[in-house]
């Protein structure tokens, strides 16, 4: 059992790169777009699918710069 | 039917094996006593990484998410794509959401949303309220798996509603023994069979056509034909704010939903809830490949039954794979129905139990009285599941489920907001709730689809001509609802306080939203508020 000063906050500067794959995802202008095609899929459905990778990409770099030592 | 007898045999046998797993689920993991409901409810609240990513996974991406969404694609091109950014910006989102109402549950022993709306604003009425609100959310839901497998049955040519009484006969049997636990199980099995079909599906059948750039040539020529002006391969001006609008309004809904929170307050520790915000986004990438199925079966000439286009996936399965493998794809939708209902029933049972029952009945509940009721519920909700399939049109369910995104978001200003600040009164909370219910209902029932000719409830694209813009935009309903919520809520609270109304106590104390395992205060039960 460890004492508990796990009452540590969760602030962080990290935490504002969470910021960045909620509002790609949701600015059209960047992605309504037939061309360029990647592999036969159109700017619309590669770029979009490709935000997956960057959203996984912030919360991996959040979560280990603010994991609690242990 | 005999044509499909391959089909019909694997089927059945997956889905017996899955059974039989649910009903030994109840051994795995070793539980002393299955009678709390921390144990049958929440699976002993000790669910690692993968558990909590399977188990999650499963309950969010829903059987009917798997046949509805490339239906979407399939009849209104890219405006179905919605689904993908939507579970795109929902993990950044929660993530420092859901740690904080881990933390406060496990120091409480919350095991509802609305446990925690009780304590924190001191107002049972409220709770009351949120716990009405997600069972009414969470019906329908349930029902809508029913559909998904019906979509299944339909197509090997199976017909009639025996076969779906007797699936859900088995489901309910198990979940009332098993609990969470069996859901957690099958999940495994469930997630693996989608994702094999899945890869094989998107490697085989586009090699089939002609590859990617003939697929999505084919779905743009089939929009430009069309006379329907919102179709296409791309968004045009006027459903731009729809898409973004209805991606996020979803997103803010869906940890909202309590089989969604069941999930999270399942796991050990707050890191397996950070580690899965970024494993959960792979079924992301599995549920945009799994969309553009629907452009496929246009490619392929893939014809629905009747007017069902929730039959389209099953069929470009029939069309494409060979029966055998059909019949795994059948299972792996037939499965992934289970997976959800099952939580969604526990979540949904879980509710009536602490915030009705335990609250308004017996306020001296044991943990076996609890975990007695909520297994006996979890029955009930799926025969009310089941009868809305048997005697409701399926239409109607799907209408329902449409107007439950958009009331589950009026519970974020109690529930999401109520984590972070305690400045709302529980009067003005109320009167927000019933504000943005209202709002919501008047402005679905003003949607209407002149393509089918239904005036009402026919989608949650809100034209903003109606209000008088002009404009032939529209929006997603619930975001409007919400706003109407937000607004009467903030006003509200300052009457309250300026009319010195008497306000809740709140039993929570800020560094109780901090706390993580190993604290020796996790596990304390308290839900008297205005203690400390």
């Amino acid at each position: 059992m460890t004492v508990p000063n796990g009452d540590r906050s969760d602030r962080s500067p990290w935490n504002w790169l969470l910021v960045v794959p909620i509002v790609l995802p949701l600015l059209p202008f960047l992605f309504n777009s037939d061309e360029p095609r990647l592999l036969g899929f159109p700017l619309f459905y590669w770029l979009q699918l490709a935000f997956i990778a960057v959203g996984v990409t912030c919360t991996t770099v959040v979560y280990q710069m603010t994991k609690r030592g242990r | 039917m005999q044509e499909h007898l391959t089909e019909i045999i694997v089927f059945t046998f997956l889905f017996l094996l899955v059974s039989g797993m649910g009903f030994v689920a109840a051994r795995w993991r070793r539980p002393q006593d299955l009678a709390s409901l921390d144990e049958w409810g929440l699976g002993g609240r000790n669910f690692g990484s993968w558990i909590t990513w399977f188990l999650v996974g499963g309950d969010l991406y829903t059987a009917y998410t798997f046949v509805a969404v490339p239906a979407l694609l399939w009849s209104a091109g890219a405006m179905g794509f919605f689904a993908v950014p939507y579970t795109i910006v929902i993990y950044p989102m929660v993530f420092l959401v859901l740690i904080r109402l881990w933390s406060v549950s496990h120091i409480h022993g919350f095991v509802t949303p609305a446990d925690f709306v009780r304590a924190r604003f001191g107002s049972p009425t409220l709770a009351l309220l949120v716990a009405i609100t997600g069972i009414v959310a969470t019906m329908p839901y349930i029902a809508l798996q029913l559909v998904g497998i019906e979509a299944v049955l339909k197509s090997m040519g199976v017909t009639g509603h025996l076969p779906i009484i007797i699936a859900f006969a088995i489901l309910a049997a198990y979940t009332y023994q098993s609990g969470l636990r069996a859901p957690a199980l099958i999940a495994f099995v469930k997630d693996t069979l989608i994702y094999v079909v899945i890869l094989v599906a998107i490697i085989v059948i586009p090699a089939k056509l002609g590859g990617w750039g003939a697929v999505f040539d084919a779905a743009e020529a089939k929009f430009a034909a069309s006379p329907a002006p919102g179709d296409g391969i791309l968004l045009n001006a006027n459903n731009q704010l729809q898409y973004i609008t209805l991606a996020f309004g979803s997103a803010l809904a869906l940890f909202l939903y309590p089989h969604s929170i069941t999930g999270v307050l399942a796991s050990r520790n707050r890191d397996v809830i950070k580690r899965n915000m970024s494993a959960l986004p792979a079924y992301s990438l599995l549920l945009g490949l799994i969309a553009l199925l629907g452009y496929m079966a246009i490619a392929a000439g893939t014809t629905p039954i009747g007017k069902d286009n929730n039959t389209i996936v099953p069929r470009l399965f029939d069309q494409m794979f060979p029966d055998w493998f059909t019949g795994v794809a059948y299972a792996a939708v037939g499965i992934g129905a289970l997976v959800p209902a099952a939580i969604m029933s526990i979540a949904a049972a879980n509710l009536f139990t602490r915030n009705v029952y335990k609250e308004y009945i017996k306020r001296d509940a044991s943990d076996a009285d609890e975990a007695r009721v909520s297994k006996i519920t979890s029955l009930l909700v799926k025969v009310g599941a089941v009868a809305c399939i048997l005697f409701l049109d399926t239409g109607f369910s799907i209408d329902l489920q449409l107007i439950g995104g958009v009331i589950i978001l009026q519970t974020l200003p109690a529930v999401a907001l109520g984590l972070y600040t305690r400045w709302f009164h529980r009067g003005g909370l109320i009167a927000g709730w019933a504000a943005g219910m209202t709002a919501g209902m008047v402005l679905l029932y003003n949607v209407g689809n002149p393509a089918t000719g239904k005036l009402h409830f026919a989608g949650s694209a809100f034209p903003l001509e109606r209000l008088g813009l002009d404009t032939k935009m529209t929006v997603y309903a619930g975001i409007l609802a919400l706003a109407v919520n937000l607004v009467v809520a903030a006003l509200g609270t300052v009457l309250a306080r300026s009319m010195k109304l008497a306000d809740g106590g709140d039993a929570t104390r800020p560094d109780h939203y901090l706390a993580d395992e190993g604290d020796p205060r996790v596990k304390d039960l308290d839900l008297t508020p205005g203690t400390h």
